[in-house]
């Protein structure tokens, strides 16, 4: 999910951690943290797309797919494991 | 008072009988950050907030009543006409010997439902603070429940309802700024 | 007897969740932009099309709503299945 929805770091990797270390991690910024207000006559879904994705403003919406998904496309934190 | 409506806010569809997937989602039915503390929360603070965002409370809330039917809906058909072996298989043992195939307030874990996941300070910014960091913690909530299930059907109702989590987390934003606004100056237009 | 929903079921009610939809969407935006006339006036257009919608499912499949927000046939037709969570 690359994408500017996503934030990336690089958490410090300990020498004794037995779990196979995750380089990459990534946290979600939905739209609504850039939207200190809402301004009005933004565009509009056609009241079915509106439905699907759960809001009525392409503006406010925000994708997500499941992150194991992402591992297995390889399009991910995984990507840079190991 | 409150009219009921006989039909869901968004289709409920799930593809196949999944026990342990019930058991997760009962985080959103009877948790912290769950639909029935959401609905709950923000229909109690309405009585101590100024007018001008009673109408926002009031809506979110019931729209919460409304999230609050789809996880049941969820819970339901993932677990209906499921064994007793099944459940136990699913951890969900212990929720039968209480429950047989009862929808119980309680969460992930088994604890029950408590009002102490809830707050009603009497400070209106305090309050729509607690409301904001609610509706981000179910959007993170609702995230991990996506990662937990393969069920594509599941996942389309579980993103709507992450979404809605977003617009309402907006909505609280934007009643902060509503109250910050001093007398006769307009943020909106 | 069992009442069997067809493709129609299905068709109306996804039609009246998304122009609901709509309305709630509109509804919240309004709660925060209680200025906006263009939007006050799409709701209302939307409200005018979910009675007409609301109106003809009821007329197929039984009433939506309690406590006297719809009408009833004979025999009382609040009772009957399926509910929300069933279909």
């Amino acid at each position: 999910m690359k994408d500017d929805q996503v934030r990336y770091y690089a958490p410090y990797i300990g020498p004794f951690d037995p779990c196979p270390p995750i380089r990459i991690k990534s946290y979600n910024v939905p739209p609504q943290l850039f939207i200190p207000f809402q301004p009005p006559n933004l565009q509009q879904f056609q009241p079915a797309d509106a439905l699907r994705l759960g809001t009525l403003w392409p503006a406010l919406y925000s994708p997500y797919s499941s992150k194991q998904s992402r591992i297995e496309e390889g399009d991910n934190d995984a990507e840079a494991t190991g | 008072m409150w009219v009921y409506e006989k039909k869901l806010q968004y289709p409920v569809r799930v593809s196949k009988c999944d026990p342990l997937m019930a058991k997760f989602l009962m985080e959103q039915y009877g948790g912290a950050d769950g639909e029935l503390a959401a609905a709950l929360r923000y229909l109690n603070q309405r009585y101590s907030i100024p007018d001008k965002v009673i109408g926002l409370l009031t809506d979110i809330g019931t729209e919460e009543f409304a999230h609050l039917e789809m996880i049941a809906t969820m819970i339901y058909k993932l677990t209906k006409d499921a064994t007793p072996d099944q459940l136990r298989a699913a951890g969900l043992g212990d929720h039968y010997a209480a429950h047989d195939n009862a929808l119980f307030y309680q969460n992930a874990s088994g604890v029950p439902w408590t009002a102490s996941y809830i707050q009603a300070k009497g400070d209106p910014i305090a309050d729509l603070y607690e409301d904001i960091a609610a509706e981000e913690k179910a959007r993170a909530t609702y995230q991990w429940l996506i990662d937990l299930t393969d069920d594509v059907d599941l996942q389309d109702s579980l993103k709507f309802l992450r979404e809605r989590e977003i617009v309402h987390s907006l909505r609280f934003r934007e009643a902060v700024e509503i109250l910050k606004e001093k007398r006769d100056e307009k943020i909106y237009y | 007897m069992q009442k069997q929903l067809d493709e129609e079921y299905y068709r109306l009610l996804h039609e009246l969740q998304a122009v609901d939809f709509v309305l709630v969407e509109l509804n919240l935006y309004l709660d925060t932009h209680p200025w906006d006339t263009q939007a006050i006036q799409q709701f209302n257009h939307c409200s005018q099309n979910r009675r007409q919608l609301a109106q003809q499912f009821e007329s197929m499949y039984g009433p939506l709503m309690n406590f006297g927000h719809s009408y009833s046939g004979a025999p009382w037709q609040w009772n009957d299945a399926p509910w929300p969570w069933q279909v």
